[in-house]
């Protein structure tokens, strides 16, 4: 009998922000909770992103953001993710993430959006609910 | 009666979180007891547990230095006017991340992240607007920058100098913590070693050429953030003070000549009574290492300096008006354990960065601690407690034996660049996390008095895509107007000093006077010192 491929997730800080506590409080929550985590350090541009997900093969592309890029950033990736050929794989992102945001956050692709007080055992869930 | 048969309130035991026991009640022999120093000496006189002046608030309350930058100088200098025209006595200027990570406006890395989390910088001539119709002899500016510290204190004291101030007098300082940007926040751009030679460049010149400056604020606030519990920030934050203090004297520069002017930024969130027994300890702890492991001779040498107020980990993403609460109890410790500077947290800051309101809010918190309640009276008024003056004593043996670790593990330079104080304090914060979700550890309005009511309404800052354009093109605009062969060759003589021992620090002011953007001067440092490369280690 072969063991089920352990879910992968490649956790990646994009942009100049270097708030990085919650990043790694996560990294730490999902190893714990049986998946293969790469977590990538700080300042990440989309391009080295969508290529570490793709050479990782990724199951779940997440992102952490502190401070206020999240836009401009999840607009750039999204078309780099998509021709990475990782288009289905699930995509979400947490931190400091306005309420207004949210939408545009998901119509960009992110499934999962977490604000800051979210707790670990729900973004455990949400992973194992959707991952594909 | 039997403990066995005291109800669970008297028989449960209390650990702040330094991993120290509280007792239901402390009395005299508490004191003499707890490791140490007994009752505290006065004021004023070593190693000043009760603070570093006689007189302390007595003669002059606190300077209050919100945290404040965002958009351009333009916008960033009307901000600072009208928190002077509201009772401020001091600037903290707040940095976009692309200035803080040493790049300029419109380097592609930038893209999306101009002005948004503070003032964008790129030449200056953005300090010249920034700083306009600000007197600095009356308002001293504190720069929270480190990555491209160097390059900014060369910028601020060439725009004093511009404006006619003479800077053997100017006062003012630099956050240019570099080591603890390692552990936390992040904003490092280059390796370990050369980032701690031009930390030393920075006290060097100043130490010879603008003596009330002070070049360093030696962080422990952003160790906590990361993870770290209080004794182990402070202690952590001595360690690096002395990595730096290593590093001057080691070019020759007597500990008395520049000890003076280091001063730090420490975290207040958390018990109220281990907060203030932190900063006594760590006042009396600083004071002993200059003294017996440096020789420190002048008192000013042994002062533990600090700006304080800030705890961005205490506060609530839930019912965020009790972040107000939180924040005048911040200054409240912060007043009671004789902080000199205070830069309150903002009650919108889970959520933004702070609204003007938000900042107005937080500084009448501090005028009403000195108007109102008393809090500028006397000096230390909770020393003789025998609560405090024994937690004081045992918070003081746990940063000894902290740091007494570090050093038998092989030093704070070293852990640092291994990741290995990263790991630790990573490996804490999610301990904490965990025991803040599972309802071990209280947070009022997160797990337990939680509410269903909607929070009210955030004033969200907003970014305007427009501003970051504009900056761009004032930056291109300096670039055509000065005078490219000056530029040249001090880019010239900043690649030939990085590349000897010589101190970078009159290079850097030649071509910042020249116009030389952060940029173009960080670039060829990087060409010779590399990039920093994190250890990725969970």
């Amino acid at each position: 009998m072969t063991a089920a491929r352990r879910v992968k997730v490649v956790l990646a800080k994009p942009g100049l922000d270097g708030h990085d506590q919650g990043a790694k409080v996560v990294a730490q929550a999902l190893a714990d909770a049986g998946f293969e985590v790469i977590y990538t350090g700080l300042r990440q541009t989309p391009e080295a992103i969508a290529r570490v997900a793709h050479d990782e093969d990724a199951d779940v592309i997440a992102l952490s953001s502190m401070a206020g890029s999240h836009l401009p950033i999840c607009r750039k990736l999204k078309p780099l993710l998509e021709q990475a050929g990782l288009g289905g794989r699930l995509w979400i992102i947490g931190g400091n993430l306005p309420a207004q945001d949210h939408d545009a956050l998901r119509a960009l692709g992110f499934k999962g959006v977490f604000q800051s007080s979210s707790r670990l055992d729900d973004i455990v869930a949400f992973i194992r609910a959707h991952v594909p | 009666m039997k403990p066995g048969n005291l109800p669970a309130m008297e028989t449960r035991t209390v650990t702040n979180e330094s991993g120290i026991e509280i007792k239901s009640l402390y009395t005299a022999a508490d004191v003499e007891a707890g490791g140490g120093d007994g009752m505290p000496g006065l004021p004023g006189q070593y190693p000043f547990t009760r603070g570093i002046h006689p007189l302390m608030y007595r003669k002059q309350p606190w300077t209050m230095r919100q945290y404040t930058g965002f958009g351009n100088p333009a916008d960033t200098n009307k901000r600072f006017h009208y928190l002077i025209a509201n009772g401020q006595t001091g600037l903290n200027v707040a940095f976009d991340l692309p200035t803080q990570c040493g790049m300029d406006s419109d380097d592609p890395q930038a893209e999306g992240e101009v002005g948004r989390v503070g003032m964008a910088v790129d030449t200056l001539h953005d300090f010249e607007i920034a700083f306009e119709g600000v007197d600095l002899e009356r308002i001293t500016v504190s720069l929270t920058i480190n990555g491209a510290a160097a390059i900014l204190i060369a910028m601020y004291l060439a725009m004093a100098e511009k404006r006619g101030y003479d800077i053997t007098k100017l006062r003012g300082t630099a956050q240019n913590d570099i080591l603890k940007e390692f552990i936390g926040r992040g904003t490092w751009v280059y390796p370990v070693e050369p980032s701690i030679r031009l930390v030393g460049d920075t006290i060097e010149y100043c130490a010879k050429h603008a003596p009330k400056y002070s070049p360093v604020s030696v962080c422990g606030y952003h160790i906590r953030e990361s993870g770290a519990d209080p004794a182990q920030e402070m202690a952590y934050a001595f360690c690096i003070a002395r990595a730096y203090a290593d590093e001057v004297i080691s070019r020759g520069l007597p500990v008395d000549e520049f000890a003076g002017r280091l001063s730090f930024n420490f975290n207040c969130f958390g018990n109220l009574f281990e907060q203030v027994a932190k900063f006594r300890a760590g006042r009396s702890l600083w004071a002993k290492i200059m003294q017996e492991q440096y020789g420190a001779t002048r008192p000013g040498s042994m002062w533990m300096r600090m700006l304080a107020g800030g705890g961005g980990s205490g506060l609530t993403f839930e019912q965020p008006e009790l972040n107000i609460v939180r924040g005048a109890y911040y200054a409240l410790i912060c007043a009671l354990s004789g902080a000199q500077t205070m830069a309150l947290c903002c009650y919108d800051e889970a959520y933004t960065i702070p609204s003007e309101y938000a900042q107005r809010i937080s500084l009448r918190t501090m005028q009403l601690l000195i108007e109102e309640m008393g809090l500028t009276d006397t000096v230390d008024p909770l020393g003789g407690s025998y609560y405090v003056e024994t937690l004081t004593n045992q918070m003081r043996e746990r940063m000894q034996a902290i740091m007494a670790e570090v050093d038998a593990q092989g030093g704070i330079v070293k852990l640092v660049t291994e990741g290995a104080i990263q790991a630790k304090v990573s490996a804490q914060a999610y301990r904490h996390h965990r025991e803040i979700e599972n309802g071990t550890f209280r947070k009022v309005g997160v797990n337990c008095y939680r509410t269903d009511e909607k929070a009210p309404e955030m004033e969200f800052h907003p970014y305007s895509e427009q501003d970051a354009r504009a900056q761009i093109q004032s930056l291109n605009r300096v670039r055509a107007e000065r005078d490219a062969a000056s530029v040249q060759a001090a880019l010239e003589r900043v690649q030939a000093d990085a590349r000897s021992s010589a101190n970078l620090m009159p290079a850097i002011m030649e071509a910042i006077k020249a116009y030389t953007s952060v940029g173009e001067i960080t670039g060829v440092l990087v060409g010779v010192f590399g990039r920093f490369k994190e250890p990725v280690r969970l």
